[in-house]
């Protein structure tokens, strides 16, 4: 579980995370959504530590992730396992490379082991005799899976995804956000999706919390946000005219 | 301007320590060293050759000109060349020549991986990215940098010879005797030293340069430019206290 408490985050002058409080519990999808520019990515940036909180304080299961030494940081980052929003490959290495990397640098495996781990990975994103391409040569949803793939070859305790379906079709997109919840129930992770697709929040969301330039507004889940009362969400929301629709038909 | 040089010139030496740490794996280093090794090496083995022999060969012919008299010795042609050559000519002009060839790659390299976020997901993964991704390029550019140079001084030497057998300024040995006069042991290592110095400096501040990049392509763009603006200067500048303080 990753508690936030009062965390802010200042560029400069602005204050682009404003006393945020909320958690993420473990063996569920936890969804963080909110326009583009609200403090999503920079929010998961603080969870991972790319970024440093100014104020508050982020506990991953009661451990306070600000005060650990560069050594426990490095750690705990090794129980982490995050897609980006690009997939962030590695260009010059094939599938199968990128998938072993974390097994290369973090584990002591013999090349049998991490090969078998690799191919474990792959057949469950479903990726099977995809080892040998290159990112290049992949299609968008390719790559989104070839990064899930490396994401939880170390057996992360902690998934982050930002924006793990941008850029993709929407039944690809269904795919997805499918293997990202199958994949934190079957390995009881704590899992930190960042989105603001609404076809993400009616069907993985069993936490989300709604952000909104950069305060917490709402939290709650997938039962409960299209009954919302809550304007600024609804706003949000119901945005696009298919979601009008909807609430009107609701 | 003078606080922003400054704040530079910490956030290099911050990012040379971040680079100077213990690799995460041996084995994964050393295998990065030796293909870095192959693509530095390789890769600007055939534009240090061209301008190598160019070199030489344009050197041989304008100093025959200027030294065309009965009263110079005839050995004094190859002398020149090879002094001209080994202890400036070839150290310099071909350290600023990877500035361009194997600096603006490093710093592209490195650039495009923060801009696609690669290094964001090495730091995840709980890798030092500075280290893992800098510390084989200063290496193998330390290693590889003085083997081409010692390359670049065979070839401009052998264009020299090659000019000297069709122009016939004069005779081939003469010019052999020229070359082979006044040895001394000493310039080997004063030429090495600013190749070794001159090595760091391209791989260091062309990495420092890719590494800090922020935002998207336009500054990959301007990284690239700065990265070999600095490095340039540094060279030029370095080059002349080395050989200050050396000869």
């Amino acid at each position: 579980m990753i508690t936030i408490n009062n965390v802010c985050k200042y560029f400069g002058d602005r204050k682009v995370l404003n006393d945020i409080n909320t958690s993420f519990e473990q063996g569920k999808v936890n969804l963080v959504i909110g326009r583009s520019g609200s403090g999503k990515t920079v929010l998961m940036k603080c969870l991972v530590g790319l970024l440093t909180p100014d104020e508050g304080e982020i506990l991953y299961d009661g451990r306070n992730f600000n005060l650990f030494s560069n050594k426990e940081r490095q750690n705990i980052r090794t129980e982490m396992g995050m897609v980006f929003q690009g997939a962030a490959l590695f260009d010059s290495m094939t599938v199968q490379d990128n998938v072993m990397f974390p097994l290369n640098m973090l584990t002591s495996q013999s090349w049998e082991e991490k090969l078998e781990r690799v191919n474990v990975c792959l057949k469950r994103v479903d990726l099977v005799n995809s080892n040998n391409f290159f990112p290049a040569e992949l299609s968008g949803g390719m790559k989104k899976r070839a990064a899930i793939a490396r994401a939880i070859a170390c057996n992360p305790q902690y998934l982050f995804c930002d924006e793990p379906n941008s850029g993709l079709d929407p039944k690809t997109a269904l795919l997805i956000d499918e293997l990202i919840i199958e994949i934190t129930h079957e390995f009881d992770m704590t899992t930190v999706v960042n989105t603001h697709d609404i076809n993400s929040f009616i069907t993985i969301g069993e936490t989300i919390s709604y952000i909104h330039k950069g305060t917490l507004e709402w939290r709650g889940n997938m039962d409960n946000v299209m009954s919302s009362d809550n304007e600024k969400l609804n706003d949000f929301i119901f945005a696009q005219p298919l979601t009008q629709r909807i609430r009107n038909l609701m | 301007m003078i606080i922003k040089l400054l704040e530079i010139i910490g956030e290099y030496f911050l990012f040379l320590r971040k680079v100077f740490t213990k690799p995460y794996k041996g084995k994964v280093f050393f295998r990065r060293l030796i293909d870095e090794m192959d693509s530095m090496g390789v890769g600007s083995l055939l534009i240090v050759a061209i301008v190598s022999i160019s070199m030489g060969s344009v050197i041989t012919i304008q100093t025959a000109m200027q030294i065309e008299s009965n009263w110079v010795p005839a050995w004094t042609l190859g002398f020149t060349v090879r002094t001209s050559v080994v202890m400036e000519l070839c150290p310099t002009i071909i350290s600023c020549l990877l500035v361009g060839a194997l600096g603006s790659r490093i710093s592209s390299e490195i650039g495009s991986m923060r801009v696609t976020e690669q290094i964001d997901a090495l730091e995840v993964m709980g890798i030092n990215s500075a280290s893992y991704l800098v510390l084989p390029k200063i290496i193998a550019s330390l290693i590889v940098n003085p083997i081409l140079i010692i390359i670049g001084i065979f070839f401009a030497l052998t264009g020299g010879y090659v000019t000297i057998l069709i122009t016939g300024v004069t005779s081939p040995y003469d010019f052999i005797d020229g070359l082979t006069s006044f040895f001394r042991m000493y310039d080997i290592v004063y030429v090495l030293t600013k190749t070794i110095v001159f090595a760091f400096v391209i791989s260091s501040v062309s990495s420092f340069y890719g590494y800090r990049i922020e935002g998207g392509a336009l500054e990959l763009g301007k990284a690239n430019v700065n990265g070999f603006v600095v490095a340039s200067f540094l060279i030029l500048t370095l080059n002349l206290v080395i050989t200050q303080i050396m000869l």
